[in-house]
């Protein structure tokens, strides 16, 4: 090693004299440990600058924009063709039931209809559950994984949205139909979910909608959804946290803005995305 | 004679004390984040030797109900952790500090000296140099748990996008685990480095905050005879001193 080679020239330097050391020493000290402390409060006070004014839907405006930053960062490394894993069925379990908003009221499965707005049409269409069946079925075993922590792992069946987008073309401004893969410029931004009472509401970026693993599902480990698992007809995307897993969907808007969507307002992320 | 030695250098001590509160702030959000879920403990079967954590120990520090803040804070902060690791990294590279830094060969054995002297089952006084074998592994272990808290952080914050490290370290559960386990790992570290600041004393402590030690120097020789800093490549900063 380079440095322990004894270094003969600095050994014929002179010593210099101990009070011109120690005078030294106490300067650079005092000089450096107050600047320790500025820098201290300098951080301190940055950090509730950042974090003061939670008014941004429950979280301080400037967190809200490194969050958004953060998801449109991961949403430019985005590609449709990157999967969740899927797992053996003999793995599924039945998540745990974790919230009930949109699912108080009563519903009639028989008069139960997805409505869906059209993109810039403002044309809404009504769908029964024998429409989305109708479609190709699709089953996934992936991990519902819920931003408190937990995950499990289900076995789902459904429609792709992607594949109801293609049928019905209603996410383009001019009806087009849709290449997940390839989508067309006119393509909604977002879409905007809601129960049919209005009371739980997500919003997602099209990357999510196109995705092949994004479903409108209507059967969990084999059986029909139950209604606190959101009969008949809920969303399922292992890109997102289970926050955007919505059930018993009421309709669903294709929009320009970004949508409201229900957890984010109690100051969780927006994108919420994996 | 005291002289003044220069040890630590200035950019070394700004990512030392950046990283300090930042990392502590991402210990204490992710604490806030754990809570929402907390299912780690030691033990086997129905026997729990410690939980993580009592419920007593949230509400001691009020860390309950805080989860969509946790992570706030979490996804801002990890941004000055990962920036400020990865320059401290590129510094040690470039200016050469990792040659005191990464263990050699002759580091464990040190190591092994210097813990049974720490502990006073052994009465000889290892070799003094700037970093220790003990403190090159453990300085370039920590360095190590950060990048592990890094990737496996990534793993559990993109489990999609980024599946194929997610899948590397064992799944989204069992990347979840090693990032709880990696903390504990730094609150034991702060535990001992604390215990070994006190130890080594004023004069070791303010060389990490102003870079400078004081030595005892045989003027005669030019050789430090007390002090921390014994290696010759202490004579030739005394040189380059101000």
């Amino acid at each position: 090693m380079t440095d322990e080679t004894p270094d003969a020239a600095a050994n014929q330097q002179p010593l210099r004299p101990e009070a011109e050391v120690l005078a030294e020493a106490r300067r650079r000290s005092r000089r450096s440990f107050i600047g320790l402390g500025l820098a201290g409060l300098a951080g301190f006070g940055g950090l509730r600058w950042l974090f003061s004014e939670p008014n941004d839907e429950g979280m301080p405006h400037r967190v809200r924009k490194v969050l958004d930053a953060n998801g449109q960062l991961s949403h430019a490394y985005f590609k449709q063709t990157r999967l969740a894993p899927e797992f053996a069925r003999a793995r599924a379990r039945t998540p745990r039931k974790n919230g009930t908003y949109g699912l108080k009221s009563e519903l009639d499965p028989a008069t139960w209809r997805m409505r869906v707005q059209g993109y810039g049409t403002g044309q809404t269409r009504e769908f029964t559950l024998a429409d989305v069946q109708a479609l190709p079925k699709v089953e996934m075993v992936t991990e519902l994984k819920c931003i408190e922590g937990w995950s499990v792992i289900v076995h789902w069946a459904g429609t792709r949205l992607s594949d109801f987008l293609a049928r019905y073309p209603l996410a383009t401004r001019s009806g087009r139909p849709i290449d997940p893969l390839n989508p067309p410029a006119d393509l909604a931004p977002y879409a905007a979910i809601d129960t049919p009472d209005g009371k739980y509401y997500v919003g997602l970026d099209m990357d999510t909608v196109l995705h092949s693993q994004t479903l409108l599902c209507y059967e969990m480990n084999g059986q029909p959804l139950t209604p606190n698992h959101g009969a008949p007809l809920r969303l399922v995307t292992p890109l997102k946290y289970g926050i955007k897993h919505i059930k018993r969907i009421g309709t669903i808007a294709f929009v320009d803005t970004r949508p409201k969507d229900y957890w984010a307002e109690m100051g969780y992320d927006w994108d919420s995305g994996h | 004679m005291k002289q003044l030695v220069e040890k630590h250098p200035l950019a070394i001590r700004w990512f030392h004390w950046v990283n300090f509160p930042v990392l502590s702030l991402m210990i204490w959000s992710g604490l806030w984040i754990y809570w929402a879920n907390d299912v780690y403990r030691l033990g086997w079967g129905k026997t729990t030797l410690l939980k993580f954590f009592p419920q007593s120990f949230y509400q001691a520090f009020h860390l309950e109900y805080k989860l969509a803040q946790g992570m706030s804070w979490h996804f801002v902060l990890m941004w000055v952790f990962f920036l400020n690791g990865l320059l401290y990294v590129l510094y040690t590279i470039f200016s050469g500090e990792w040659r005191y830094l990464l263990p050699n060969r002759h580091s464990f054995k040190e190591a092994i000296q210097v813990t049974l002297f720490d502990l006073g089952l052994r009465k000889q006084h290892p070799p003094v140099r700037k970093f220790n074998g003990a403190q090159q592994i453990a300085y370039t272990s920590v360095i190590l748990m950060g990048l592990g808290s890094l990737l496996t952080g990534l793993a559990i914050y993109k489990p999609v996008q980024f599946g194929w490290l997610t899948q590397l370290l064992g799944g989204y559960e069992f990347a979840r685990i090693i990032h709880f386990a990696l903390t504990i790992g730094y609150v034991l570290f702060f535990i001992v480095h604390i215990a070994q600041v006190v130890r080594a004393g004023w004069n070791n402590f303010r060389a990490m905050v102003a870079g400078f030690e004081i030595v005892d120097v045989d003027p005669a020789t030019h050789e430090i005879k007390a002090g921390p800093t014994s290696l010759p490549a202490a004579d030739a900063s005394l040189s380059s001193t101000k």
